[in-house]
């Protein structure tokens, strides 16, 4: 279940690839959506560590353009159930990311990602 | 006390794969236990175990901090990674898993972020050899070859804890006495100002288990 929560986390790591490295693109990929359990508590800690224009920009390319551009300062409940939705109920199943710099494909397979590289791709 | 994650989903056929919570596992969720109430103090928002294997230590952890904490998962092989997803479910916690090597899919985005560090490495000491291959194959006996002080794993990843590691941060480690304990204290202070403090310690068969404690160099700012 790769979660943009999670998607907002990952940078490709392969060697020398250290710049224009994130976030990587997703590609041909097949969603679904799962109901989580609103919890404001979490998505207001989690807030600090979100970068921002990566997220509403992947947000966009799956269809969702609920979030604002800027990230608020006032978090009303309609944002943060936005928030909630594109972080924690699209689930990316299938599909692949893609390092917008060095173009190293990480498959997705089941919901989980591979970030595994192989020997001589490890920095 | 913390009720034991239920892991009545996970067959035999599973255990061929993966790592069966064993004497290392409890002592883990014990050390986890004794330390619930300084864990709550720290007020954690991510915490990474990284080879999360059945995904129970995690599972447990998440019993203790509740769901205002991110869980994020590592593991090498993909059938513990389809496993931890699975232990999440069982036991009501939202676990992210990542298919990945130790730190890595994180080490970038997540410097200096991570409130809690979780590692049970394989720790058994092994020929070089041995180690290598499991870990390159990806499957169980990467669980526990450790190369030749059974360090061999371990050693990569606690060079980068430091850099990992939130500024109020904890690490908590398994490891075996063959590891050599006192050197691991020593490397970690000398070198990251990282203080480590045994938790817990227990004999199991042949084994003498460790549970380790790592926090940034100035302890009463930290506890």
């Amino acid at each position: 279940m790769v979660r943009l929560i999670t998607h907002n986390l990952l940078a490709c790591h392969a060697k020398d690839c250290n710049t224009n490295n994130f976030p990587l693109e997703f590609k041909d990929v097949q969603l679904e959506i799962r109901e989580a359990d609103f919890n404001p508590d979490f998505l207001k800690g989690f807030m600090p560590k979100i970068e921002w224009k990566a997220l509403v920009d992947t947000a966009r390319q799956l269809g969702d353009t609920s979030l604002p551009l800027e990230q608020p300062e006032m978090l009303d409940d309609e944002f943060l159930k936005n928030l909630h939705h594109v972080l924690l109920e699209i689930h990316v199943e299938e599909g692949s990311m893609t390092c917008p710099n060095c173009k190293h494909v990480y498959p997705i397979s089941n919901g989980i990602p591979n970030m595994l590289l192989a020997e001589h791709e490890i920095g | 006390m913390i009720p034991t994650p239920n892991l009545s989903h996970l067959k035999q056929s599973d255990y061929d794969l993966i790592y069966e919570p064993a004497e290392d596992t409890f002592l883990l969720l014990d050390a986890l236990e004794v330390d619930a109430d300084n864990l709550k103090n720290s007020k954690p928002r991510v915490c990474l175990e990284v080879g999360s294997g059945s995904g129970c230590v995690t599972s447990f952890i998440a019993n203790i901090l509740g769901p205002s904490v991110l869980y994020l998962c590592t593991d090498i092989n993909p059938h513990a990674c389809q496993c931890t997803l699975r232990t999440g479910v069982q036991n009501h916690v939202d676990i992210h898993v990542v298919n990945g090597s130790l730190d890595e899919p994180f080490q970038q985005r997540l410097s200096r972020k991570i409130d809690v560090i979780i590692f049970n490495p394989p720790y058994v000491p092994t020929s070089e050899e041995e180690a290598m291959i499991a870990q390159s194959s990806r499957n169980i006996g990467g669980a526990w070859a450790g190369g030749s002080d059974g360090m061999l794993v371990t050693n990569v990843l606690l060079q980068r804890i430091e850099a990992l590691l939130s500024p109020n941060g904890r690490f908590y480690l398994v490891a075996l006495k063959q590891n050599d304990i006192p050197k691991i204290l020593q490397t970690m202070e000398q070198r990251f100002q990282l203080c480590g403090e045994i938790v817990l310690q227990r004999r199991a068969g042949r084994e003498h288990l460790f549970i380790i404690r790592f926090l940034r160099g100035n302890k009463t700012l930290n506890q």
